[in-house]
Formats: structure tokens, sequence, C-alpha cells
């Protein structure tokens, strides 16, 4: 077929979380340009699939960029060289034919590998239950100027919203830090009435579970909103900065 | 432990203030000491410069914050490396292929090592001539000057110790490239300091950037020129 592209992958291969892992080569052929970098994984894994080879495990659902499944380290960055997407919306017309792609999984120590380029996130999961929430049922939906929210506070919140909880910031940061990922939370929460009556306890509580989950120590040096699908910016980490010292400084919780 | 020792030891956020406060005041020795260091071109034979060091090193107050300088400075040092060694910790495998130098400045992902450069540079800084002047490492000659109301002060001659050391080549292009590393360190961590601090307002971030061009750009810059000026036109 005329236009179609032939790669060679390099791809980390690890049998579980207590396998020593390597890089393995694979030839992908015949793939066209216009495939998701998902689908040529697909492809290069019913070729393995047909000679008897254990297919790559990798993480996806949507497949549209919503949900923060997939989790490639491509060519030395998070979901690949072009910003402000996921993997699965990287197209292969991305790539040159004849390239040699590096595929890694997110590297972190509190993101383990369980499989190939599959990690566990749950990391995550803990720091949301530790205070990533609103802990009352908000009931009915109420008239929507029932409470005056500011027009660029709902921005700022529906800005940091826009996280999908991917870890392409802890994978892309030098330090593994998981602060941008964090600020998104809190800033979505800060910037709301709804957010107010908790925002001392859950920025310290979700604080303190970020350092059991052992990420490292942000030092700002802004790769993580540079790699960020959703181009979550450096300034809700400024905030969350603000509600710490203000929650450290203010609250009655002397521990 | 207390709600502060946690926050300032138990918390990344924490930590960091501690890193951006101690910085920050290193920042403003910086320009108190390089006011002071220009007196050395008053093209004086140094009657300046020596008056003014005799009053930096007896002036009480002036000596309670040359301690407090040396505190943070160490503050500084040990909290650095106790995050660097965290980060380490962080990614214990790390990547085969990587290509940070896209999304990060070279400055912000060597500030651990632009540190040590500076502290090696502060150790041998302060052997030529802090050491030098406590009459540790040499005996100094003194030299008397007449003031303007008639007295006359007789103090150690550190000016001479100046044009000594800064005859040797070695010793000024130690002292050049201490002064480009420190001015990369300033590069990430003036700006930086303000980000952990959460102090980022988009009235008030340029400002800080134009602030930070003073502290990265023209202290080092004033301060590599001393030894410069002193090899190139007062020996040759």
């Amino acid at each position: 077929m005329s236009g179609h592209m032939n790669l060679t992958l390099k791809v980390w291969r690890q049998k579980d979380a207590k396998s020593k892992g390597k890089l393995e080569t694979y030839e992908a052929k015949d793939i066209s340009p216009d495939m998701s970098f998902l689908e040529m994984i697909d492809v290069v894994n019913e070729g393995l699939i047909k000679k008897g080879v254990e297919p790559i495990a990798f993480d996806h659902d949507c497949r549209e960029g919503i949900c923060g499944m997939c989790s490639m380290y491509i060519n030395g960055h998070a979901h690949g060289p072009k910003k402000g997407i996921t993997t699965c919306q990287l197209h292969m017309r991305s790539f040159k034919d004849g390239e040699t792609i590096t595929i890694e999984p997110w590297r972190a120590k509190a993101f383990p590998v369980i499989k190939d380029l599959v990690v566990d996130r749950s990391a995550f999961d803990r720091i949301i239950q530790a205070g990533g929430y609103v802990s009352v049922n908000t009931g009915v939906t109420i008239d929507a100027n029932a409470i005056a929210i500011p027009k660029e506070n709902a921005d700022a919140a529906m800005d940091a919203a826009t996280c999908i909880g991917c870890g392409a910031c802890v994978a892309a940061c030098k330090n593994a830090s998981a602060t941008l990922f964090l600020s998104a939370k809190v800033s979505q929460l800060a910037l709301l009435p709804q957010g107010h009556p908790e925002r001392a306890a859950r920025v310290e509580a979700m604080i303190d579970q970020m350092e059991a989950e052992g990420f490292g120590n942000c030092t700002n040096t802004e790769a993580c909103s540079a790699e960020c699908p959703k181009e979550i910016g450096q300034e809700h980490i400024a905030r969350m900065n603000r509600e710490f010292f203000a929650a450290k400084l203010g609250s009655n919780n002397t521990k | 432990m207390s709600w502060f020792t946690q926050t300032i030891f138990s918390t990344s956020v924490g930590r960091k203030v501690i890193m951006a406060l101690t910085g920050l005041f290193l920042c403003t020795f910086l320009a108190v000491h390089l006011a002071g260091n220009f007196q050395l071109l008053h093209n004086d034979g140094g009657q300046a410069f020596n008056l003014y060091t005799k009053f930096m090193t007896s002036n009480p107050l002036i000596k309670t914050i040359s301690y407090v300088n040396f505190a943070f400075i160490l503050g500084h040092v040990i909290w650095g490396a106790y995050l660097t060694i965290q980060n380490k910790k962080a990614r214990p495998t790390g990547y085969a292929y990587n290509d940070p130098g896209k999304t990060s400045s070279f400055s912000s992902r060597w500030m651990g090592v632009l540190g040590t450069m500076i502290l090696i540079f502060l150790l041998i800084h302060l052997k030529d001539f802090k050491m030098a002047y406590m009459g540790l490492t040499e005996e100094l000659p003194m030299v008397t000057y007449t003031l303007e109301n008639g007295d006359s002060v007789t103090v150690k001659d550190m000016y001479y110790e100046v044009t000594e050391e800064f005859e040797s080549p070695i010793v000024v292009v130690i002292y050049t490239l201490s002064m480009i590393a420190l001015g990369f360190h300033l590069y990430h961590g003036f700006q930086s300091a303000f980000q952990s601090l959460g102090l980022r307002h988009p009235k008030y971030t340029p400002l800080i950037k134009a602030v930070g061009f003073v502290f990265w750009g023209l202290i080092p810059l004033g301060f590599a020129a001393i030894p410069l000026i002193f090899f190139f036109c007062q020996n040759h």
C-alpha cells in the first residue's frame, strides 16, 4: 500500500511487577499514517499473537482523550512528542517512515510497573480518597444563580477540572512529583463555594497522602505543564501552595 | 512533632518554603556583598575597601547577620541535599530514552549540580579571604590611614590580599566559572522561590522576572568583573 510506514519499535517488556524487564525490538510494518498510536500497537500485537508471542500489555479505554488510562512514554515524552494530547490522540503521521520509536511505561516509585507498559496508578486514587471530594450530598439541581460565582473562578475551576489523572505530570517530572495533579484537584474545589467548607482539611490531608505515596518534591521545572495533555498551568501549583500555607497557619489542627 | 516542624520537614511544600526563604535571603546577601566589593575599584590604594572590611568584621549587628547568613547557607545546602536525595528515590528506575530539554530549562534540571559548584566555590572563597583575614592561613600586613577628622587607624590590608589572589590565572578562572554557575542557579532559583511561596500573579510575576534578571544576570556579572579587572588591568 502506498504511503504506509514501516517503523522499528523498542518496547519495554516486563512479565509482572516482580520480574526484571527490558527493551525488546519489534518491526511495525505497513502502518497507516492515519492510525492512532494505540491502533498501531494493536496491529503489532496481532502480529505477535500470530507468531505465538505474548502481546504487549498497555492501558487504554476511551481512546478519545478523556478517560486518562493510556500512559506511554514515547521517545522521551509522556504521551509522545505532541503537545496537549493523550497517547490515544497521537497519530502515526507525527512520525517519519523508518523511524525508531522507544516506548516505556511511566517511571515513578509511586507508579510501580504491573506488566509491560501498564503501571499501578492507585496512588492517585488514594490521594483523592484523602480529601479530593465534597462530603455532603449536593441534592437536586438548584437555580443557576442561587450561588453567585465569578466567571473568572468558574473558568479557572473548569481548567483545573480538566485533569484526567493520567499521571503524565509525574512521568515527565524529573523528581516524579505529583504536584500538578494535586494542585488541579485542590484548585477545582478551592475555587468554588461548594468546596470552601473543607478546603483547609482537604489540602492538608491530600498533601500528607502524596508524601506517604513516595512522590518526589516539586522543583518548579514546569515540565509537567508542558507534557500535560490538558495543559494544566503552573498557576494551580501556586494556588495550592497558598491554600496549604493558609491551612497550616490558620487551621486549628495543631498536629 | 509540632505542626510547624511537621510542615517544614515532612511536607514537600513546606520543605520548598525553607529552600525559597533561605535562597531569597542569600540573594539579598549577594547584593550587599557586591556593593561592598565595588569599593575595590575606587582606585584609592584600597583605603575604602580596607576600612569597610574593618567595619563589616567588627560591627556587632553586621557580625550577627553574618552568623545568620552562614546558618542560612547551611540550611539551604542541607535542605537542598535532602530534597535531591528524596527526588532521586522517587524514580528508582529511569527512562532508557528521555528528552527533557524541550519541556524544562537547563537551569531547573541542574540546580543540585550548580548549587554544589557554588558550595565548592564558597569553601575556596572562605579559605582565600575569610581565613586569611582571621590570620588562620597567613598574616596580613597592616596599613595605617589618616581619616578626615585627623584620627589615624591601623587595619589589616585586605586589599593587598585581593591583589595577590587575583594575580593567579587559576584563581581568576575558578572565580569566573563559579559566577557563571551562580547565574544559572539564580536563573531558575530566584523566580522559582516566589512560585514555591505561592506568589504568582499576572500583575506582579513580570516584575519578579525583571528583578530576577538583576540577580541572575547583573549581580554574577558584577562579581565576575572584579577578578577580571584586577587580573587584566592591574597586573599587565
